[in-house]
């Protein structure tokens, strides 16, 4: 009784039509749309439109073709940039272009050893579920806000009722 | 002033929502078992939504099933109903990745402390359920939004 499903798997499948990222796609494509709290979020994240600069480095970061499908890549192995170059038929500059915006967005991480610049999925899953745990908090918050209310009449009705048998 | 919220991943298939209220634990007990109460404030007004029922036979082996707007459902059973101070009940819509949510009242004071548990089958159960995944879908869903939006505009 604490989920809200529906509407999570609805905007999976249509998340999941523009990005044929594995990363995303497993989680999508796991959805029984049933479970809990989350989903509630997706419907709340929907109404409760707010801003967020850091949302805006990956936006631009996964508007490009040739980004989303390194990150694809990245989520199945690491890769130095020669690799990805190679692999999208690019110049080694192109792609450590690519790259950097990716690592900017915090997407991507890159390491250098020796000569080899290797690129791996970045930090970001932990500050996703952050940010669920921080949705998930104001949901129950809103919700406890309201038990708040119910419990304030309840005291009173049953102060009123205690004063009634009194008399 | 609120009291606070808090919410706490405790293991890869466990979320932990703690909160303390300004009533016996009694009356919290009531307020999350007769469903006209429950009505009131299980859906916060500014989700939008509306309950259209909500049947709530809370004991051991009662069912539960909430219905909302637009037919989605919710439903379970209570495994374990301990007046004042527990309830345990699962959440079946979910299938194989159905979870077990127990809420237990204390008393202290005059006031009640809440601790809301929800156990998952396993850590995939829970990410399905949202956990790391869900600020994906959300970022994704923002995402195809902006796209539409530059594809308008286009």
């Amino acid at each position: 009784m604490n989920s809200f499903v529906s509407f999570q798997v609805e905007a999976g499948i249509r998340a999941g039509s523009n990005l044929p990222s594995c990363r995303f796609g497993k989680a999508i494509s796991s959805h029984r749309a049933s479970c809990a709290l989350p989903s509630y979020w997706h419907i709340l994240n929907r109404m409760v439109h707010y801003t967020n600069t850091r949302l805006d480095a990956s936006f631009a970061a996964l508007s490009d073709v040739t980004r989303r499908g390194v990150l694809e890549q990245l989520v199945r192995a690491e890769a130095s940039i020669t690799d990805l170059a190679a692999k999208f038929d690019m110049t080694l500059t192109g792609m450590k272009k690519h790259v950097d915006v990716l690592e900017y967005a915090g997407l991507v991480t890159t390491e250098k050893i020796g000569r080899v610049r290797t690129c791996k999925i970045g930090p970001r899953r932990l500050e996703e579920e952050m940010a669920w745990i921080e949705k998930c908090r104001q949901l129950w918050a809103a919700r406890f806000d309201e038990l708040d209310a119910v419990l304030e009449e309840m005291k009173r009705q049953e102060k009123l009722e205690r004063r009634k048998k009194r008399k | 002033m609120k009291n606070t919220t808090t919410v706490e991943k405790k293991s890869d298939r466990e979320v932990v929502v703690t909160r303390t209220f300004d009533a016996p634990a009694r009356i919290v007990f009531e307020a999350w078992t007769k469903p006209e109460l429950m009505k009131r404030w299980w859906v916060p007004k500014s989700m939008g939504m509306t309950l259209v029922s909500c049947e709530m036979d809370v004991r051991v082996g009662g069912t539960y099933r909430l219905v909302f707007g637009g037919g989605f459902e919710f439903f379970g059973r209570y495994t374990e109903v301990v007046p004042n101070s527990r309830i345990v009940w699962t959440n079946e819509e979910g299938g194989e990745n159905s979870s077990i949510t127990t809420v237990t009242f204390e008393e202290k004071a005059g006031k009640t402390l809440l601790v809301m548990a929800e156990l998952y089958p396993s850590k995939e159960a829970l990410d399905a359920a949202g956990g790391a995944a869900d600020a994906t879908h959300e970022t994704f869903a923002q995402l195809d939004e902006l796209l539409v939006e530059l594809g308008a505009h286009a």
